[in-house]
């Protein structure tokens, strides 16, 4: 993975204030923000890395990207966060309304790095809201179909009213992309898969010896889904996850998202699970 | 038997462990049998006297619950396989099993296996070593969705820890 920031110039920086041009709810605890800013040419965000978003007066709290607007010149004016409500800040972010300002730090961390899985079969496994970050990944190969091999998105949610992005799935369906969705407790009206997402392996119509796998979601989860997929065959170090820690700074200097040797905010989130596994088997690590 | 059927269960990755005579003398006990979205297979409490290998297709495991009718725990997709209870007794089965779709399988019959274990216990000790993989794959993963893995702090009724 690449280490795109530039710890000096992205430390420097304060929140940059983005408008919420668009706000789209997709659970009844998640939504969708289009982030705009005008203040001139920002550096643009990679798939896989974060920003700091601020709710003003509350708080920061690091967040994946799942949406990137490139502009072309390696300049973004756009940002997509898809943000859960799940404590005081994330509450606040996930109510800012069209027209309301979120401060933005970043980008920070590391990157999917999706381009060198070019000629490759592709496994994307993403439990819960772990799909978001996916997304740009996922949208990235579609957009480039003809690089890559088969593409497999094999997702995890707790319910059917869990799932992120539902039109978006079908529109990959509908793009060759091979989509399998389970969820751990489904309703009346529930006709696809139940049980964990490892369960669908099996069924993924991609050549592990060739594949290069990118997992998402709650740690226990991701430990999971990365052993079966080394076990079906993907080497360790073609199995990219993305770790969460508590980030705070951003940059690798406040040390709050120490992992062993690993700066979480710097040298991940996403790193490949020879190196992870290590550091994930450690207790209280 | 016939030769498709042989083929079948050689090429199914679930029986990998077997020797080519062991999968031939399996085979022998093996019927191909396709089922239609919505068939029930087995009902819960039923005598547990085969287990089936499934190529193609999905079956949902179920229970029926008083009040809430039949409630799906579990789907399996083809490469795997379906039923255990046929390996101890009492013989019978705890959830029940329906397809959702077409779904094509091959039955073995339960007894005639378990004779054949007990008669050979190599070809026991294999079918064990077949089985017990898939015993235990399905108890972590039953232990994973115990712990509501995808749960918000408020659904998993945890006090909050999350900016």
């Amino acid at each position: 993975m690449t280490v795109l920031v530039d710890p000096v110039a992205a430390s420097a920086a304060m929140p940059h204030p983005y408008r919420v041009v668009s706000r789209r709810v997709d659970t009844y605890d998640t939504a969708t923000l289009e982030l705009e800013h005008d203040i001139g040419p920002l550096r643009a965000f990679a798939a896989g890395q974060f920003a700091m978003l601020t709710a003003y007066g509350i708080g920061e709290v690091p967040i994946s990207v799942s949406g990137v607007v490139d502009t072309g010149d390696g300049r973004a004016r756009r940002l997509v966060h898809t943000l859960r409500a799940v404590g005081a800040v994330t509450r606040a972010l996930h109510a800012t309304q069209p027209g309301g300002v979120i401060g933005v730090r970043g980008p920070y961390g590391t990157t999917w790095d999706e381009p060198s899985a070019a000629g490759r079969d592709v496994v994307i496994v993403a439990g819960g809201i772990g799909l978001a970050p996916l997304r740009p990944v996922i949208r990235a190969v579609v957009a480039e179909r003809s690089r890559y091999g088969r593409l497999a998105l094999l997702i995890g949610a707790r319910t059917p009213a869990d799932l992120l992005y539902a039109r978006e799935l079908r529109r990959w369906e509908g793009d060759g992309v091979d989509v399998g969705v389970t969820v751990d407790r489904p309703d009346d009206g529930w006709t696809g898969h139940v049980g964990v997402v490892t369960t669908l392996l099996t069924g993924a119509r991609v050549d592990p010896a060739n594949s290069v796998a990118f997992v998402c979601g709650p740690e226990v989860m991701m430990r999971f889904t990365a052993r079966a997929l080394v076990a079906q065959g993907i080497p360790a170090e073609r199995v990219r996850v993305s770790l969460e820690r508590n980030m705070r700074c951003g940059v690798g200097w406040c040390g709050h998202c120490q992992l062993g040797p690993v700066l979480v905010c710097r040298d991940g989130p996403v790193v490949d699970w020879a190196r992870a596994e290590p550091l994930m088997s450690v207790r209280e690590l | 038997m016939t030769d498709q059927t042989t083929r079948r269960v050689s090429a199914h990755p679930f029986f990998a462990p077997l020797t080519e005579e062991q999968l031939a003398a399996l085979s022998g006990d093996g019927t191909p049998v396709d089922y239609g979205p919505g068939e029930r297979i087995f009902a819960e409490g039923g005598v547990a006297d085969r287990f089936w290998l499934i190529g193609a297709g999905s079956v949902a495991l179920d229970m029926r619950v008083p009040g809430r009718g039949d409630q799906i725990i579990e789907t399996l997709i083809g490469g795997t396989v379906l039923g255990w209870s046929w390996l101890h007794a009492p013989y019978r089965w705890h959830f029940g099993a329906v397809a959702r779709e077409a779904t094509a399988t091959i039955a073995f019959d339960a007894a005639s296996v378990r004779q054949r274990c007990d008669a050979d216990p190599a070809f026991g000790y294999a079918i064990l070593r077949c089985f017990t993989p898939v015993i235990i794959q399905r108890l972590q993963a039953t232990r994973l969705r115990v712990l509501d893995l995808y749960a918000s702090p408020a659904q998993a009724g945890r006090a909050e820890a999350r900016p």
